[in-house]
């Protein structure tokens, strides 16, 4: 038992992140407003990027940029003083790309506005069977 | 469609919880992704590109070539946000409506015709609040300052957290502030779209054009180390300068992409009111 | 200039892809044959790489001069070289193709359109060429966000076709990026030859499970396999013929290499087919993906419809055969993306003319068709032959050889699901034969006999048609030398 609630605890972070990812899926799928579903992706992008940052860090590391680094003392440079950077150049990527899709949804959605005059889905699907 | 979707979460989220229990604990320094590829990365930047910023080296250098494709996923965005909603301006008469600055007075003209652009009057639309003075004048006083940072940000990207993306998203924001505290007539006459446009690609074509010089320059894509005999340093230092023109390659293009997106979305594509 | 093929591959299309740009709003003639020489330059490199391949054998390419897997690697084999020059020529011949309908359709948005198109092309490209997995989610999401827009333009309801594609492409390129931070959380490593040599430790541990089971979803909902197809019929029907010609041949042909690619070169063949024990039911699940993409399709009236649904079945055969396990069947699969993409751009550039001349696409709009354009439905019956699987065209090889697999491999479902949907598929298009074949009778009551007259589609529509309806021909012809100097090489040996 004490050997669960120590896994429990010692990897927290992945269990947030499993929480607001399946928040964000659930409100893609069942939500009737599109712009509440494209916010759900928004979500679901988010909680994937936090998964991401949360594998870099490192107990006792600092950030990873190199102080006095141009001075003339050529320090050595432990890898084990700064935490990880490679998820975060990863991520720099990814928020892009959500930013990216959400701009790209947006436009779809007033699309559908200007076509439809609705942004429920429900309304939508009736309006497109009568024609 | 709620059962379906309680389902889809509820397996997906067993799957991943039974996952995580194989993972390394939180904050690690032994687990695999801290001791096998980026101890190279933190222990050769200095040596290698001669550039403190870890994180910018890596972006910009070892996986320059990622960062490339970046900078064309949001320049495409702008371009389907443009493809999709703009609507031509027609040459066909419309109503106008024009206000009078000092008096206030607002006047609608019959349609076809207009007035030439002059200080005294001032096109508005049918659904038109007057901007409030107080916010007007802030962001008038603000806006240069939130340039200058950004600027800052994007050349002192080497040394401190920043770089093209943050910087060319502050800079495309001073210009969506004045957009908001005006009108977008306002944004629109100081860019005009045509500007916007090319300036985006423009500033990808920085990027890929830093990368194709390397490549005439007789070495592979974007190996910045070939630019050493074209500004006369040598190789480490060629890096860095080749770092910082492609980060000011992709301020500008996010700059340009950010405005031009604002522009689309916010106006539905008819560039008149805007928010 | 003969080792930079692989950066001129991507490079030249993206450089062209912002000279297009500006051009739209300098001078709008120059976008076509700025677009026209990107993809020509494409296409040659990427033949000049399969050729380099053929003689040297696999090419590594180091961007930026850094070794993998501290940098970015293109890495090209055998399975690339021959999806490469597929992709570029696909793409460039419905791009010759395209012209005439911009021109009628929105001829004021040319400049943004080839944009858009020349950078989906070089996203296509670079998912096929790149040999970190990293990189290939980046230039998914490039291919996906301007299929997106392409699609968009269209008819009323192309707006909310597309933007369910959109949530449904979110979710599968999402998945994929978790199944990757799987991989790097558990191996540190982002470089796919690199992941394949630190994962055998590992193959126990529940996070590489999750890992595959994560990327293999989000690659199936990208392909549209069942049952995660609903996004596409309705995506592609309604956009406009360029899109769907550029879109439909093409999308879901370079998912089917991703997977073939995680199958075999990220997660080893040893792990999938031997530690994992499912490809029994995920054959069956391809069998029912045949069985209903047939089926639904039958009930269509409406061309375009009806063959988004026979791409929803032909992705069924290329999963199934790359699932079966043995080399009959990888043969099948790797032989059936080449031969699909060029059957599904054969039909769905007819569907283009079809519609530049008649302007609809449904059962009602198709009669009388062979007598007022007889080219074009000369090709459209060299496709159907192709897609029923009648030799000497291309797709009878490929279902040779994944019937042969199935038999190999004991899944006498996959045979009986292959030989029902050639049946159905007989009827689908015999069925449109009839219809194009027949005139109406009650025109002609009481007036004189007037033959129809000829209204074929502009020479720039019917010449690329044409180079692809041979090209199905002469593809099947030379299959022997396609398997035994090329496919032969992708799958790797002790494949039984």
């Amino acid at each position: 038992m004490t050997d669960l609630i120590s896994t429990v605890v010692a990897k927290y972070n992945y269990w947030i992140y499993i929480t607001l990812m399946m928040i964000g899926l659930y409100a893609m799928i069942a939500k009737n407003n599109l712009v509440k579903k494209i916010v759900g992706m928004n979500i679901f992008q988010t909680a994937i990027i936090l998964f991401y940052v949360s594998i870099g860090v490192k107990k006792g590391g600092t950030i990873p940029i190199l102080e006095h680094a141009h001075g003339h003392e050529h320090h050595v440079v432990h890898a084990v003083d700064y935490i990880n950077p490679l998820p975060h150049v990863l991520m720099l990527t990814a928020i892009v790309v959500g930013v990216a899709t959400l701009g790209v949804a947006l436009a779809l959605a007033i699309r559908i506005y200007n076509n439809y005059n609705t942004l429920e889905e429900d309304e939508i699907l009736t309006q497109v069977r009568e024609k | 469609m709620r059962i379906i979707g309680l389902i889809i979460v509820v397996v997906t989220g067993a799957l991943l919880i039974y996952a995580a229990t194989d993972f390394p604990a939180w904050s690690d320094p032994a687990s695999p992704a801290s001791t096998y590829l980026s101890p190279y990365y933190i222990e050769k930047t200095m040596e290698e590109t001669s550039v403190p910023n870890i994180v910018t080296a890596v972006l910009a250098d070892y996986r320059g070539f990622d960062t490339m494709f970046e900078t064309t996923v949001i320049f495409s965005a702008g371009v389907v946000c443009f493809f999709l909603l703009r609507i031509p301006r027609r040459e066909e008469p419309e109503i106008r409506y024009y206000r009078h600055v000092l008096t206030g007075v607002t006047i609608q003209l019959k349609e076809g015709y207009k007035i030439p652009p002059s200080a005294d009057f001032e096109r508005i639309d049918a659904v038109w609040t007057p901007p409030d003075l107080i916010i007007k004048t802030g962001c008038r006083i603000l806006i240069p300052f939130i340039q200058l940072f950004a600027l800052y940000v994007i050349a002192h990207g080497h040394h401190s957290p920043g770089g093209g993306f943050q910087g060319g998203v502050i800079l495309g924001a001073s210009i969506i502030l004045l957009a908001i505290s005006h009108d977008l007539r306002t944004a629109v006459r100081r860019m005009s779209e045509k500007l916007i446009a090319i300036l985006c690609a423009v500033g990808v074509s920085i990027y890929a054009g830093t990368g194709a010089l390397c490549l005439l320059l007789k070495q592979n894509f974007l190996d910045y180390s070939a630019l050493a005999g074209v500004l006369h340093v040598d190789p480490i230092t060629a890096r860095s300068h080749g770092i910082l023109m492609v980060e000011i390659g992709v301020g500008i293009a996010v700059m340009a992409t950010m405005i031009w997106i604002y522009n689309n979305i916010s106006s539905a594509g008819r560039y008149r009111q805007g928010l | 200039m003969n080792e930079q093929y692989p950066a001129l591959l991507v490079v030249v299309p993206l450089l062209s892809a912002l000279a297009i740009s500006v051009a739209g709003w300098v001078n709008k003639r120059l976008c076509f044959p700025i677009a026209v020489a990107a993809l020509g330059v494409s296409a040659w490199s990427s033949v000049g790489l399969l050729f380099r391949v053929l003689n040297e054998g696999a090419i590594v390419y180091k961007l930026g001069g850094w070794l993998p897997p501290m940098g970015i690697a293109y890495y090209i084999d055998y399975l690339n070289g021959l999806v490469l020059p597929v992709v570029s020529i696909v793409a460039l011949l419905n791009l010759i193709s395209s012209k005439k309908i911009v021109e009628q359709q929105f001829p004021d948005k040319a400049g943004p359109f080839y944009t858009l198109y020349v950078l989906m092309v070089t996203g296509l490209l670079g998912i096929v060429v790149t040999g970190d997995a990293f990189n290939l989610y980046v230039l998914l999401e490039i291919a996906s966000l301007t299929g997106y827009g392409l699609l968009a333009m269209g008819e009323e309801r192309a707006p909310l076709a597309t933007l369910n594609y959109l949530y449904m492409g979110t979710i599968g390129a999402c998945f994929y990026l978790l199944g990757i931070g799987y991989l790097y959380i558990v191996t540190g490593s982002l470089n796919m030859v690199d992941i394949a040599r630190l994962l055998p430790p590992l193959y126990q541990s529940k996070a590489v499970l999750a890992a595959f089971i994560i990327c293999m979803v989000g690659v199936w909902l990208k392909m549209a396999f069942f049952p995660l197809h609903a996004w596409l019929p309705n995506a592609y029907t309604y956009a406009n013929s360029a899109s769907s010609g550029l879109i439909a041949p093409l999308m879901t042909k370079v998912m089917v290499y991703v997977m073939i690619r995680l199958i075999l070169t990220v997660f080893t063949p040893a792990f999938v087919f031997s530690t994992l024990a499912v490809s029994h039911y995920i054959v069956w699940l391809a069998c029912i993906a045949i069985v209903i993409g047939a089926v639904l399709a039958l009930k269509e009236r409406n061309l375009k419809k009806m063959l988004t649904y026979i791409v929803v079945a032909e992705v069924g055969y290329m999963v199934g055969g790359a699932w079966l396990g043995n080399r009959a069947g990888l043969t099948g699969a790797v032989l059936h993306i080449v031969n699909d993409a060029l059957m599904t751009l054969c039909v769905f550039l007819v569907v283009g003319n079809i519609v530049y001349k008649v302007k609809g696409y449904a059962f009602a709009d198709l009669k009388g068709l062979f007598s007022k354009m007889p080219f074009t439905m000369g090709a459209f019956v060299i496709g159907a032959l192709s897609i029923i699987g009648v030799p000497p065209t291309c797709g009878f090889f490929s279902k040779w050889y994944l019937i042969l697999g199935a038999i190999q491999a004991h899944q006498y479902g996959f045979m009986v699901a292959l030989l029902f949907s050639s049946l159905i598929n007989v009827v689908l298009f015999f069925r449109v034969f009839e219809i194009g074949f027949y005139e109406p009778f009650s025109d002609h009551e009481g007036h004189e006999h007037h033959p129809a007259v000829m209204a074929e589609a502009p020479l720039t529509m019917l010449v690329p048609l044409y180079v692809v309806a041979i090209s199905l021909i002469l593809v099947g012809l030379y299959t022997g030398d396609i398997v035994n100097h090329i496919v032969q090489f992708v799958i790797p040996k002790g494949f039984m």
